[in-house]
């Protein structure tokens, strides 16, 4: 119940932002924080509740990124038609490379591994075929207006990305309260003992990886509206695949919260990076690189792990219990 | 059909660059062989290396060559520095930590190479550049033969220092039976590191005798990485002989894929290796079921 | 209610089990002993669908189980414990029952009720919160039965729920064990303490190298000398014999 009331706070608070801040780049700011929120809740799903870490979740963002295109400008779908259709797509290729990788059981940094090389297999395709544009990619043609989910102001790609946030936010709080999210975080603490109580975990698994991968793909049809544009290196490149763990992970994994909580962190850190460094390519990633070793060194639990200690359990109460025995 | 005369270039071609694969995933593999981690920042560390060689022969006139030295002991100053002091700290119990730090330090090591160095692709120009050998059914690049040649050594090297020093043995010991080491009186902490650092200083090696035939840019790590964990992955995970294979192999298969497919479609048969062994056979062609 | 027939297994060259065949009857509580090593986390793991024999049958209510995965197994009812417990570790006490108790309750607070009751069943109804980690031995081994029982089990393998506890805390989880049976669930357990075994099993079966040796109430078995060698040595029989007429213990 408290989940739920946060989750509705959240939204109140954010929506009326684009009538009250008139300044293009906040706005701006704000509307790709959501995206990459959302993008975040994606790989939480199966990362952060199922305990298997993606290193190419770029794998469904770009086959959803490239379905809408291709289907815009090749047969002329409407683009709320393609974000459906991105969302299936990438749940096929989710359920697909689940199905073989789990299959044969492959955990832990394996599994990783494997969703890169999948990512880059797309990447690599993608490059080649002239459908997908190859090497110089596509342009999808700008036709503003809410039917083709392209919009007049920059509010309308925020109040979007609020709301698959917020419907995200309330599919996570359903699933953690539900069966499906009980056998999925059971599958992830230990795989073994899950089966001793009749949990299956291979379909477990390739639901939470289809899942994941339809909703990162609706995220591709989203940035493809957004940016007008997708290339190879854009949608199966290493970076989204980063950014895309990045986020919950800084966020807290397994948390409904963590991953809106980890993407305004970073973009706030990435900015406040480019006002004393000045504008360069790639210094923010190393920013983003920095705070990954950083995270994992010290506050494995992400942000909430650190917000837990105000609540006084977790690290807090262990650090009271050590000097109590001292 | 295709004649003899395209091919086999091809192959040799392929056999050169898969022995400098076969070094960069003998370092790999020493680190998983006895750490049992996953060292994603081996390809950056890579890049790091071949910029080091391009400036010391740039900035100061070094042959590459005379720099393998210098190299190796940079390399393997900062693979003991970062086991020692970053990853050894970041596991927390669990082995996906790992990979995720060292996909952190990659990504900082190669997008602060892309600030200070820019994206530019840059090669070194030797007065054996563009010397070539003639072996009756191919010209072969000297460097590539030199590569090819050093490459080989290297690994014998490793393979006398891991089965005739002390240290070596150590290593072994560790690799095997972690406590058992620790009891008897192995320090394990700097075992670690001195492994990481070995396998880092094959990176240094490897740089020395890539860069007179290849080029440097942020972006090369990237393409290295993941090939060498499919050289690491064929060959089995920890063995050194199937390193050495699969580094061959996956560089006849490069090499041959670029000629049937073309250059881009060609990296696919690598990365599809890659899958179906670690699918169908994850211990490698010639690793031990653990 | 359990009928194993002629189990056999290999681990390379290795028999670990050997022609191993018993029967457990529906509403007992049985037990399976014997030195370590024998084999009985094994005969465990086969049943429970973790190892596939290599000879043999496993059937349970009359119909064969093997080639079964251990969750269609649980399914089917029979649910076991580990013997180096196996807690879902970032999980608290009422989520790690509350897994269980889903397979036949799809609804959450269906689940999370019944894991309470159990909860207080076995006696963790004051530490339902905690983390499982948090549990000391004797918390996790009761969490370990909490879990197994959340299943709704018809059999419950228990492999070894009391090594590691004090006499106190072993006298707490008996009557907790015999009244699991009440309930009408039958228990195969796997145990090292000679008291729990006396005080609790209908019928006791002795594995020794990975064959059967002995069977019969626990008493029958206590006085089998090929036990008293298997679990003592050569000539511990005879030396235990003359101990006896000596002195006796309560």
């Amino acid at each position: 119940m408290r989940i739920l009331i946060a989750i509705l706070v959240f939204f109140l608070a954010l929506l009326p932002l684009p009538l009250l801040i008139h300044s293009d780049f906040w706005i701006t700011w704000l509307t790709l924080a959501l995206f990459y929120a959302y993008l975040g809740q994606a790989w939480n799903l199966l990362g952060g509740y199922g305990g298997q870490f993606s290193f190419g979740h770029a794998l469904f963002f770009g086959t959803g990124a490239y379905c809408t295109a291709v289907l815009q400008i090749q047969f002329g779908v409407n683009a709320w038609g393609g974000f459906v259709l991105a969302a299936v797509a990438a749940g096929i290729v989710g359920a697909g490379t689940g199905w073989l990788v789990f299959r044969y059981g492959l955990r832990g940094s394996y599994f990783a591994l494997v969703t890169l090389a999948f990512a880059e297999v797309f990447r690599i395709l993608a490059n080649t075929f002239s459908f997908t544009g190859a090497g110089v990619g596509l342009l999808v043609p700008l036709q503003p207006g809410i039917a083709q989910m392209q919009f007049e102001t920059k509010a309308g790609f925020f109040w979007l990305l609020l709301l698959l946030v917020v419907g995200c936010l309330l599919f996570t709080w359903w699933m953690q309260n539900a069966r499906f999210g009980a056998r999925l975080m059971a599958v992830r603490e230990n795989e073994d003992a899950a089966r001793a109580l009749g949990v299956d975990p291979f379909s477990t698994k390739l639901l939470a990886i289809t899942a994941s991968g339809a909703i990162a793909g609706s995220a591709g049809a989203v940035y493809v509206q957004l940016f007008l544009y997708i290339d190879p290196n854009i949608a199966y490149g290493p970076a989204m695949s980063v950014e895309a763990l990045l986020v919950p992970i800084i966020g807290g994994l397994g948390t409904i919260f963590g991953p809106v909580l980890g993407a305004f962190a970073l973009h706030a850190i990435a900015e406040i990076g480019q006002l004393v460094f000045g504008e360069a390519p790639g210094l923010n990633l190393v920013l983003y690189g920095l705070l990954l070793v950083v995270m994992v060194l010290f506050l494995p639990n992400g942000l909430f792990g650190l917000g837990r200690v105000g609540f006084g359990s977790g690290a807090l109460r262990r650090l009271f219990k050590r000097s109590a025995h001292a | 059909m295709l004649e003899l005369s395209i091919l086999l270039p091809a192959i040799l071609n392929g056999l050169t660059t898969g022995a400098i694969y076969a070094l960069i995933a003998l370092g790999l593999t020493l680190i998983y062989g006895v750490l049992h981690i996953i060292n994603f920042a081996h390809g950056s560390l890579l890049m790091l290396a071949l910029y080091g060689v391009f400036f010391l022969h740039n900035l100061f006139g070094i042959d590459p060559y005379l720099a393998l030295p210098v190299a190796a002991i940079a390399l393997f100053g900062i693979g003991y520095g970062l086991q020692r002091f970053v990853i050894g700290h970041a596991s927390h119990g669990k082995d996906e930590n790992i990979l995720l730090v060292t996909l952190g330090l990659s990504v900082v090591i190669e997008n602060l190479a892309l600030y200070l160095w820019r994206s530019d692709t840059r090669t070194i120009e030797t007065p054996y550049s563009f010397e070539v050998l003639d072996f009756g059914v191919a010209f072969i690049p000297v460097p590539k033969v030199v590569a090819f040649v050093g490459a080989l050594l290297v690994a014998g090297l490793l393979w006398l220092l891991m089965t005739r020093t002390d240290l070596g043995r150590a290593i072994r010991a560790l690799a095997r039976e972690r406590q058992g080491a620790k009891l008897v009186g192995i320090n394990v902490e700097h075992i670690f590191a001195m492994s990481f650092g070995i396998g880092c200083a094959c990176l240094g090696i490897a740089a020395c005798l890539l860069l007179p035939s290849f080029y440097v840019s942020p972006q090369v790590g990237h393409a290295f990485v993941l090939v060498a964990f499919t050289v690491v992955v064929l060959g089995g995970m920890g063995s050194f002989v199937g390193a050495l294979l699969g580094g061959l192999i996956i560089g006849v298969t490069e090499s041959l894929g670029g000629l049937f497919l073309g250059e881009s479609l060609g990296q696919l048969g690598i990365f599809l290796i890659f899958i179906i062994v670690l699918l169908f056979r994850p211990t490698g062609l010639l690793g031990q079921r653990t | 209610m359990l009928e194993i027939v002629q189990l056999s297994k290999r681990f390379g060259g290795l028999v670990v089990t050997n022609d191993v065949s018993f029967t457990v009857q529906s509403g007992s509580i049985s037990a399976l002993i014997g030195p370590n090593g024998a084999g009985k986390t094994t005969i465990f793991a086969q049943i429970s669908g973790f190892h596939q024999p290599d000879g043999g049958d496993i059937r349970f209510e009359g119909q064969s189980i093997i080639g079964l995965t251990p969750e269609r197994i649980c399914l089917r009812g029979i649910a076991r414990t580990f013997q180096i417990v196996q807690p879902f570790a970032g999980l608290n006490v009422r989520e790690n029952i509350a897994v269980g108790a889903h397979l036949h309750r799809a609804g959450r607070r269906a689940a999370l009720e019944h894991a309470e009751s159990i909860a207080h069943r076995v006696g963790l109804g004051a530490q339902l919160d905690k983390p499982a980690a948090a549990l000391t031995v004797a918390g996790r081994k009761r969490l370990e039965l909490a879990k197994a029982l959340s299943t709704d089990p018809k059999l419950l393998l228990l492999d070894e729920v009391m090594a590691g506890l004090n006499p106190a805390e072993i006298d707490e989880i008996i009557p907790i064990i015999r009244g699991i049976r009440q309930s009408g669930v039958t228990i195969l357990l796997i145990e090292h303490v000679m008291r729990a075994v006396m005080n609790l099993s209908d019928h006791t079966w002795v594995l020794n190298n990975g064959r059967l040796i002995a069977s019969g109430t626990p008493a029958q078995i206590a006085t089998d000398p090929q036990v008293i060698e298997a679990y003592l040595g050569h000539g511990a029989a005879a030396r235990m014999q003359a101990q006896r007429t000596g002195v006796h213990h309560a």
